[in-house]
Formats: structure tokens, C-alpha cells, sequence
């Protein structure tokens, strides 16, 4: 399958560079607000945005991450205003991603989830709690709506089953660069680079490091060896810094700008 | 029908399973292999039984309760007191078994979850006594009710850390686990405290907790010369009412019926009967019942009893109701509030408020059978803790 995912890593291989992907909860700050910052984000120069389903129990995320989805819950976001704001990613000229803990697409309905992804104008849903043992259903339908599955892997995944794993991944396989919830991260661990180098002996994948990335310079470092760069928590981090809409997008798109730059940086 | 009714990944029918970050999958699988192994190890299950009988007090007596019983249908009623264990509830048997565990697997740290505190107490209790370090996560508005378990927490040795995220309670220090658990894995066990959670959790802490049934049924053959007609349990995650379950299961006469905290009643929202009022989902790791909207986001549980206050419930209970094997009812607060003040006057034994909701649930079934029937009925905790909660609900000055 073809998708604005896989034309991304198509133009970054061109240009000899690692793409950028960007994280960002539905309906945070606000609805309207995550519209604006996602259209920020697209002409700072990121590849891809990956839409947070804000989730009551998220276990795999810091206290950044955890405070943009309890606001987002309080203001009452679901599963309508996730597929809105990738429908706005999509139309502004990135790859358009969901990124959600597994029981909101249960109940949302598998079948009906990757349908509306795919007719929302995504290319791909990651799922960090959905191990592949559980994820049949979930390969069927994102084949039959011809949408990517990104599992994530994590520095203890052993080679065999980062093997198995990247054989039912599609668009690019999520390296998390170490053990532990989403955050900013003052070193990107010599962990994250090994998990790659063991990534590239048994796929051919794209691989994307995420987890704690939040400047310029390490944003060059990982992208030196890694296929893609995901940050969240570092532009999330400046929105609820920030004392309004407007300079929450000012400094959104500086960071972004920043972090194009790294990306962009001579290997 | 057997009573092992779990496949290789650890799904009870729909229920059960492992959703969990990646991070997870090694030591769940390393902790899968600990417990199988431990459990064909002679020697590991006659540690566990020494300590059973020399700190535990195992095993644990039946008492028979007639005065009770008159308010029951005078029915025949008999109470499996684990309440008289050290540490005052069932948590012990699951705590040591976890411990010993630990030390196999040869990691030093514990973490653990609690709601009131009676796990937490159990698992600085065992983790005092195998010299382990313990940290236990608890939600900042359960340890300003329940301080006095904080402070007990304390005086093992264990260090108490409040989280102050989500609703503050049972759910999110399991939410705190978890990402201490994924962040230190390499040495850290995270000692769980009910059937619920990512298999193994389920099957072993059921494994641990089986023992009860095992000695009941055993206990009440020998008191009555036949099997009772049902066994009764409260239910919250589940792991007394699969304690005393798991050993009748392949016994079809035998009616099992888990009592689950209706709070304020089922039908205004605000209760913890996760079977009777909530639908299939995924919270904690594992497919159960959970009380959630329709986006699957958690909806906060209500319940006069804190160890029963979860919006989640154990997988293999979810697969006993849907097959038809085990009944489940809801007990609103009111309820076991009036059984557990007539324990108290009529046989001299303060419950938990947890275990009231199963006395509760003694009366309706003794009052639908009649005086034919032997009820078996775990008492899996007993009250002292719940002494403040009491006079409060009752009016009784302090």
C-alpha cells in the first residue's frame, strides 16, 4: 500500500535526512487550538503528525503528557474530535497519524476505527499497549482499509521478537528510546541507537525513535542513525507553559523550526 | 468441568490476555516462567507452606454463625475466617507467594499498588519480613482516609507515595505502578495485588489465593458431610471470591456468587459493580468488565468500601459469568452496612465492610433458599480498619 506516510520516507531518503514527526493531543489546548497548532506544525516543517486519543489510564505516558489529556478529557474530547483533527493534519499537507492505548479503539469498534481513520485521511494508527499476540483483528482490518499498523518496540524487546513484531508493522516500526514513559529526556540514551542497529538486521522498515527528544541537537544526533525523530512532550511541555493560544503557537513553531533544522543537519 | 480453563497467552474465553507496552513483555514472560517453575518446585511450595503455618496462621478456620443465620432464612451458614490471618485479610496469601517470588527471580525491589491500604500493609509486611525494599503507590485521597494504613505502611519499613493524578485513587496509584514498573524493571517486581492486570497476574495471584477454597471445601465436608449448596464472596478485583471459587468450580452443584459494591445503587451511576453495570473493555493490562463511556474512557468507581472500589474486575471472573458458571450480584452500601452491623451483634465478629457486602448478599440468598441450604461464605477481611468508616455511616461519636 501507498500512503502519505510512505511517500514521507520516499522524500526523506531523497534528501538524505530523517523525517519529523510530531505528537499532539486531540482537542488540546482546545479544539480549535489543536487545529491551529497542527497546521503550525505542518508549515514549520514537520513530515508527520501523530493525533493523541486523550485516554482516562495512560500508563505509558509522564506528567506532560498526562496533564494535555486530562484537559482535553475535561473539555470533553472523543473519538470524533481525534478523526477531526487528523482530517485537518491530513489537509494540511502532512502525514496524518493516530497515536492511542488500546481500549478506545475497542470500543469504538476495530472494523469501524480503521475505517474512519482511512476515510478521515490517516495513514497509520500506532498502538503502544496492543502486543501483535492481540492484534489480529486489528492487522485484518488495517489491511482492509489499507491504513498502516506501528507497533512499538523497546530497548528489552529481544531480536527475535523484534523480528516477529516488524513483520506485522506497517509505515515505520516506533523504537522507544528507553524504558520508561513519554517525557523530556536531557540524554537520549546509547540505548535507543543500539535497539536501531538491531532493527536494521531483521527489517527493512523505516524505524523512528521516540520518547524524550526535545532540541535541535538531539534531534541531529538520532537522526544520524534513525529513520524518523518523534517528539511530544517537548512542544506539549511549551503549550501549557505558555500563557496564551497565540504564544503557544509562536513557540510551537519555533521548536518545530528548530528541530526541521536537526533533522536536516549533514549525516 | 475442569477448573483450569485458561489457553496459553492467558485468555479466559474473551477475557484476559496482555495489553501492555512492549517494555512489559520480557518481564511478564520472565515472571510467567518464575511461577511455573515455582510452582513444580517442591521446595518453593513447602517454603510457602512453612510460612503459611508459622506467620499466616493457615490454616484459617470455618465458624459456623446460627444467630446470623436466623436473619439469613435460617439457612446453614459457615464463615472461612480469613479474616484471621496476620495481617487481617486473604492479602497475605498472595503477598508471600509474590515475595518468595521476588527473591526467585532475584530482584530487590517490590512496588505495589493500594486503594485502603490492606494490600499495601501486606506487601510492606512481607516485604519486612524477606528483606525487600517496598514502595507503595496510593491515590492522595485514599491516604487522607485512610492514614492510619499510610502510617502502619511506614512503621514496615515501606515508603508511601502519594499520586496525586487522574481521581487520585485506587486506579491511578495502579496507573503509578505501572510506569515505575516500565521504568525499573530490571530489578523491580510489581507486586499486584488482585486478579486482574497483564497474565500472569491473574492465574498466579489466583494460584496464591486458591489455598482458601481448597481448605473450605475440605472443612465443610468434614463439619457437614457434604458440599454446600453455594459459596459466597465479595468481589471488587476479585481475588478472595477466585480464592475460595477456583477449588468448586468443577463441583456444578455447587452455585458460586461473587457480591459486587452497588454503592448508591446500580441504576444512579454511582457504584463499583463492574459485571452487573459495566461492559466488556481493556483497563490495566487486561479484556474485562470495566465501568467506562462510550469513547472507553475509565468512569470513577463509587463504594462505602475502599478495597472494593475499582472499575475493573479479574478477567477469569468475567469468563465465569459469561459461561454461566458463577452468578454475580450487586449489594449497595446501605446493605452491607445493616449485614455488617448485624455480624457484629449477633456473633461478636467485626467484617470488613468488603466482606459485609457478602454477608449482605447471605441474607438474600439464605432468605430465597430457606433453611435446607449450607451457604459457605468467605470472610476475607475483618473490620478494625474500618472503624472510623462505621462510627461515621452509623453516627457513633468518636
Amino acid at each position: 500500500m501507498s500512503t502519505p506516510l510512505d511517500e514521507v520516507f520516499i522524500k526523506v531518503r531523497a534528501e538524505n535526512r530523517a523525517a519529523l514527526i510530531a505528537y499532539i493531543p486531540a482537542g488540546f489546548p482546545s479544539q480549535d487550538g489543536c487545529a491551529k497548532i497542527i497546521r503550525a506544525l505542518a508549515k514549520a516543517g514537520v513530515d508527520a503528525i501523530e493525533i493523541g486519543f486523550p485516554y482516562s489510564d495512560p500508563v505509558m505516558d509522564g506528567p506532560i503528557i498526562q496533564a494535555a489529556a486530562e484537559i482535553s478529557l475535561k473539555a470533553g474530547t472523543g473519538a470524533s474530535d481525534v478523526f477531526a483533527a487528523l482530517k485537518v493534519a491530513s489537509d494540511a499537507g502532512v502525514a496524518a497519524l493516530i497515536m492511542t492505548y488500546w481500549n478506545p479503539i475497542e470500543r469504538y469498534g476495530v472494523e469501524n476505527f480503521a475505517a474512519a481513520v482511512a476515510a478521515h485521511g490517516g495513514s497509520g494508527v500506532i498502538t503502544p499497549d496492543l502486543p501483535i499476540e492481540e492484534a489480529e483483528l486489528w492487522l485484518s482490518s488495517t489491511s482492509r482499509n489499507a491504513i498502516h499498523p506501528i507497533f512499538v518496540v523497546a530497548p528489552s524487546t529481544s531480536d527475535a521478537r523484534l523480528a516477529h513484531v516488524s513483520s506485522k508493522t506497517g509505515g515505520f516500526v516506533y523504537a522507544a528510546s528507553v524504558m520508561g514513559v513519554t517525557g523530556v529526556r536531557s540524554d537520549i540514551s546509547l540505548d535507543a541507537h543500539e535497539l536501531v542497529s538491531r532493527l536494521r538486521s531483521v527489517t527493512s522498515l523505516p524505524v523512528c525513535v521516540g520518547l524524550g527528544v526535545s532540541t535541535r541537537e538531539q534531534a541531529q544526533s538520532v537522526s544520524s542513525y534513525a529513520d524518523g525523530v518523534i517528539v511530544g512532550s517537548a512542544f506539549i511541555k511549551l503549550i501549557l507553559n505558555a500563557h496564551d493560544e497565540a504564544s503557544a503557537i509562536t513557540a510551537v513553531s519555533a521548536l518545530a523550526a528548530e528541530l526541521a533544522e536537526g533533522v536536516r543537519a549533514l549525516r | 468441568m475442569s477448573n483450569e480453563v485458561k489457553d496459553q497467552v492467558g485468555h479466559f474465553g474473551q477475557f484476559g490476555g496482555r495489553f501492555v507496552p512492549e517494555a512489559l513483555i520480557g518481564a511478564l514472560n520472565e515472571l510467567e516462567a518464575a511461577h511455573n517453575s515455582a510452582q513444580a518446585d517442591p521446595v518453593f511450595l513447602a517454603e510457602l507452606a512453612r510460612l503459611h503455618r508459622t506467620y499466616t496462621g493457615r490454616p484459617s478456620i470455618i465458624t459456623e454463625v446460627p444467630r446470623f443465620a436466623e436473619h439469613a432464612g435460617r439457612a446453614r451458614i459457615i464463615l472461612k475466617r480469613e479474616d484471621l490471618n496476620h495481617t487481617g485479610s486473604h492479602k497475605i496469601n498472595n503477598v508471600l507467594g509474590q515475595a518468595l517470588l521476588t527473591k526467585r527471580m532475584g530482584k530487590k525491589r517490590i512496588i505495589a499498588e493500594t486503594g485502603a491500604g490492606q494490600h499495601g500493609v501486606a506487601a510492606a509486611t512481607a516485604a519486612a519480613l524477606m528483606g525487600l525494599e517496598c514502595v507503595v503507590y496510593m491515590g492522595q485521597e485514599d491516604t487522607r482516609r485512610q492514614s492510619l494504613n499510610v502510617a502502619r505502611m511506614k512503621l514496615l519499613g515501606a515508603e508511601v507515595i502519594p499520586v496525586n493524578s487522574g481521581s487520585m485513587t485506587l486506579k491511578d496509584a495502579i496507573n503509578e505502578a505501572m510506569r515505575d514498573w516500565v521504568t525499573n524493571v530490571n530489578d523491580t517486581h510489581y507486586l499486584l495485588g488482585t486478579v486482574a492486570g497483564p497474565h500472569p497476574f491473574p492465574t498466579m495471584v489466583r494460584d496464591f489465593h486458591k489455598i482458601i477454597g481448597i481448605e473450605a471445601r475440605e472443612q465443610v465436608l468434614d463439619l457437614t458431610g457434604k458440599l454446600p449448596d453455594a459459596v459466597l464472596a465479595c468481589i471488587g478485583g476479585g481475588s478472595n471470591a477466585i480464592g475460595i471459587f477456583h477449588a468448586f468450580i468443577p463441583d456444578t452443584d455447587v452455585r458460586l456468587i461473587g457480591f459486587e459494591a452497588g454503592g448508591d445503587g446500580v441504576e444512579t451511576g454511582r457504584h463499583a459493580a463492574t459485571i452487573t453495570g459495566g461492559t466488556p473493555g481493556v483497563l490495566h493490562g487486561t479484556r474485562t468488565y470495566v465501568l467506562q463511556d462510550g469513547n472507553g474512557q475509565t468512569i470513577e468507581s463509587h463504594s462505602i468500601s475502599a478495597g472494593l472500589d475499582y472499575p475493573g474486575v479479574g478477567p477469569e471472573h468475567a469468563y465465569l459469568h459469561d459461561i454461566g458458571r458463577a452468578e454475580y450480584r450487586a449489594i449497595n452500601d446501605d446493605a452491607a452496612m445493616s449485614a455488617f452491623a448485624l455480624l457484629c451483634k449477633t456473633e461478636g465478629i467485626i467484617p470488613a465492610i468488603e466482606s459485609a457486602h457478602a454477608l449482605a448478599g447471605a441474607i438474600i440468598i439464605g432468605n430465597e433458599l430457606g433453611p435446607d441450604v449450607t451457604l459457605l461464605l468467605n470472610l476475607s477481611g475483618r473490620g478494625d480498619k474500618d472503624v472510623q468508616t462505621a462510627a461515621d455511616y452509623f453516627g457513633i461519636p468518636l
